[in-house]
């Protein structure tokens, strides 16, 4: 069997490895998304809690942050594969739950890239709240308003706009951290169901982009080729990004006076 | 907590330390020797040399270090013949080099950002002055230029470094057994997590507190006027 | 024509694990777990499908023992936890019968059983190690000797093993304190390193190495040195299970009593090994 040459092994189709490799891209691109908003989640609960008068949120936030951008992003990958199920198993049996709960695979990647990309939006959110004029919120509150209108009106339009850079650092560096879920494999699951007297259910696995190139690496012995094939589709995504936030942008300034 | 587990675990770590700070400080030391070298391309009236770095830059910024290490080591491993008549596979055989070059080429393209935004920070009329007090050249740089672009740009390089030495666990993929890999390592034979990450995880926490505050002194020692305490927190560059 | 099949299948299908469509109600449902990197057992194929040895044979079983089964595919190193977890209800991954496995999990009997040893390249000094077969179990004095006998020979040289296997654990008892062992998390990455010439010599099984030589970047490669089986290197490869699933075990036994008396276990591995793994009792 001589070995392939870089435009067989890089096909459309069952011969060869394209189409897979456009899927995982895919995969990775959706792995970065549901990172990106759980940092999101993480990181505004955090930067609330830098942000708070009390002393025990701060701390706590100061702790969260410190920690998980002080740690290899790989440990906490490996801690959450292998320590997710556990500790979601023993919260549950505190609530009287009984027997082991598992966690999707696609669910503890994500939750592990949210909780690192968490920790890095906090500084943003908070630098972008604190860079909201404090007049403009005595004005608003001047106005008469309050509560869910003046954060929608006034401060999130604001925060919005100071954050949107900072927030397009984190994107990028969230889709090349995506790529830490390859170490341990998270991957989609469709079923293709045989049906006639053969009972076996067959499984398509979608891995993330260098998840899919570590494969197809290892079953073709050509790890050149999928490698830099996979250089190419991240350049693709991050570029792409570079693009979209800075319209963003143009966006979210627009009707402001440009210095 | 079980703490023997937790002092065994440690004992079998720490043995991972040395590789950790090994990779680190050499792949930043080199790396910084290359961003100079970078930054001085990209700033070059010669064009092919700037988008020779630009181009250098871009792919290595754009995409994840761990792509970038497995291209090295596996990927360049499948040339072995073309390497070994080049008189370099000594260099590729060993793990150790693959991961200090990927290590040093990535931290070079982060690097070498920081250092032109430190030389674009030098304001116009300190050089002005400079030239007309008849300095030029090397003089012009190492008395005016180099001072004031150190002093930008040490913030976000002390940065780049935390960076590098959380990014030296990626290595553990290539065979080599740092910190992260022994961690993994034990996470596998005993499969408690958390414990090991709790030990782990405190083993570079510590690294990193140590060499934040010696950034700090060092900060401190070359810009005292420039003590900030509130200095606003530099999200740019963090990603690998 | 992939793109259009996927979509079909992708509405039919549920998403991220979480379930599976129901093909035949009466039939209780069992998800195997394989490991998709350790061919001919069970690998990916270019269209992204496992495939092997082991995904013929559990339809086989499944087939005896009236089971809806299916394949997920699952890393190595979380393979025996996340059976543990209930993410599914068996393992044919390759798997050996081990003590220390034995303390978590269960057996069934094996269905496989096959050396383990080295693989070089043939232009290696290795290439010239003495040949032989040992049982740990029945004979481990002689097994020792042998092993002794390899000492000076892979003395400075650089071992590859896949990391939590039997194979490591043989590796790191006989030849820590003369060659360089480094550990891998697939078979196929130090194959790899391998054919690069970055190590001497891999340790693991005779099948596996075979498989490779079959390739295009394994025909260099040779399994050289002794044959070694039994003992810490496993009581040959069976289907791995919860301690308390007692049921499925007896009727995977059956299943696969029947298969290896009648021949569908020496035919299906002369299929995709080229020998007879059928185990001896």
């Amino acid at each position: 069997m001589p070995p392939k040459s870089f435009f067989e092994l890089m096909q459309w189709g069952p011969q060869g490895w394209l189409d897979e490799m456009t899927f995982a891209t895919g995969l990775t691109l959706a792995v970065a998304i549901s990172g990106f908003l759980f940092g999101l989640v993480f990181g505004t609960i955090a930067a609330m809690g830098k942000l708070s008068r009390r002393a025990i949120p701060r701390r706590l936030a100061d702790v969260y942050t410190t920690v998980f951008r002080g740690v290899p992003d790989l440990l906490v990958i490996y801690l959450f594969y292998f320590g997710g199920s556990a500790m979601v198993t023993a919260i549950a049996q505190k609530f009287g739950a009984q027997g082991f709960i598992g966690l999707p695979g696609f669910l503890t990647g994500t939750l592990a890239i949210g909780i690192v990309s968490g920790a890095y939006q906090t500084e943003v959110i908070r630098g972008a709240y604190l860079a909201v004029p404090p007049g403009e919120i005595d004005a608003a509150r001047a106005f008469g308003m309050s509560g869910w209108r003046l954060l929608r009106r006034i401060i999130g339009p604001q925060v919005l706009r100071y954050g949107l850079p900072g927030m397009g650092n984190i994107w990028q560096l969230v889709l090349k951290e995506s790529a830490l879920v390859a170490v341990v494999g998270l991957s989609v699951y469709f079923y293709e169901v045989k049906l006639g007297d053969l009972v076996l259910i067959y499984e398509t696995r979608f891995s993330d982009l260098l998840r899919q190139a570590h494969v197809a690496a290892g079953s073709t012995r050509q790890p050149f080729v999928f490698y830099i094939t996979a250089v190419v589709f991240y350049l693709l995504l991050t570029t792409a990004s570079t693009w979209a936030f800075r319209r963003a942008e143009t966006w979210a300034t627009r009707g402001l006076r440009q210095v | 907590m079980d703490f023997t587990f937790l002092y065994t675990s440690f004992l079998r770590l720490i043995v991972g330390i040395p590789l950790t700070l090994q990779l680190a400080f050499s792949s930043i030391g080199l790396g910084l020797v290359l961003a100079i070298l970078l930054a001085a391309m990209m700033r070059s009236r010669l064009l092919p040399l700037a988008w020779i770095a630009d181009g250098f830059v871009f792919v290595f910024r754009g995409t994840p270090l761990l792509v970038q290490v497995f291209l090295i080591y596996y990927g360049l491993g499948q040339f072995r013949p073309y390497l070994d008549e080049m008189g370099v596979w000594w260099f590729f055989r060993s793990p150790y080099y693959c991961a200090l070059l990927a290590l040093l080429l990535n931290t070079a393209a982060y690097g070498a950002e920081i250092v032109r935004g430190g030389l674009q920070s030098v304001p116009h009329g300190q050089i002005e002055a400079a030239r007309a007090f008849g300095m030029s050249g090397f003089t012009l740089y190492r008395r005016i230029i180099a001072p004031i672009a150190l002093r930008q740009a040490l913030p976000a390089y002390g940065n780049e470094i935390i960076l590098m030495i959380k990014a030296t666990s990626l290595v553990s993929t290539i065979t080599l057994m740092e910190v992260t890999g022994l961690a993994h390592k034990i996470i596998s034979e005993t499969f408690r997590a958390f414990e090991v990450f709790f030990v782990a995880g405190a083993i570079y926490l510590a690294i990193n507190f140590t060499v934040t505050r010696l950034i700090a002194l060092a900060e401190h020692w070359i810009a005292p006027d420039l003590d900030q305490a509130s200095r606003p927190i530099e999200v740019g560059k963090l990603s690998h | 024509m992939k793109f259009a099949k996927l979509a079909l299948v992708a509405s039919a299908v549920l998403v991220l694990g979480l379930a599976a469509t129901d093909a035949s109600a009466q039939m209780r449902k069992v998800k195997i777990a394989t490991e998709g990197a350790y061919a001919p057992w069970n690998f990916v194929n270019s269209q992204g499908k496992l495939e092997g040895f082991e995904l013929e044979l559990g339809a086989e079983l499944c087939k005896r023992a009236k089971f809806d089964c299916e394949f997920v595919a699952q890393d190595w190193d979380g393979i025996i936890p996340s059976l543990q977890a209930k993410k599914y209800d068996a393992i044919m991954a390759g798997m050996n019968i081990t003590p220390r496995r034995l303390e978590t999990i269960n057996f069934t009997t094996a269905y496989a059983a096959g050396a383990h040893g080295f693989m070089v390249l043939k232009s290696s000094p290795l290439a010239k190690m003495p040949g032989g077969e040992y049982n740990l179990t029945k004979d481990l004095a002689a097994a020792e000797k042998a092993i002794n006998e390899l000492k000076p020979m892979l003395k400075g040289k650089i071992l590859g093993v896949q990391g939590s296997t039997t194979n490591l654990a043989w590796a790191e008892k006989y030849f820590k304190d003369v060659a360089e062992i480094r550990e891998y998390k697939t078979t196929e990455q130090h194959d790899l390193d391998l054919a690069a010439g970055r190590l001497d010599a891999t340790v693991g099984a005779h099948s596996a190495a075979k498989a490779t030589m079959e390739t295009a970047t394994g025909k260099d490669m040779m399994i050289a040195g002794p044959g070694f089986s039994g003992g810490m290197l496993g009581l040959g490869v069976a289907v791995g299970l919860r301690k308390e699933d007692a049921d499925l075990k007896t009727a995977f036994d059956d299943a696969v009593k029947s298969a290896i008396d009648d021949g569908t276990i020496k035919k299906l591995s002369e299929k995709w090994f080229k020998v007879d793994m059928t185990p001896k009792s």
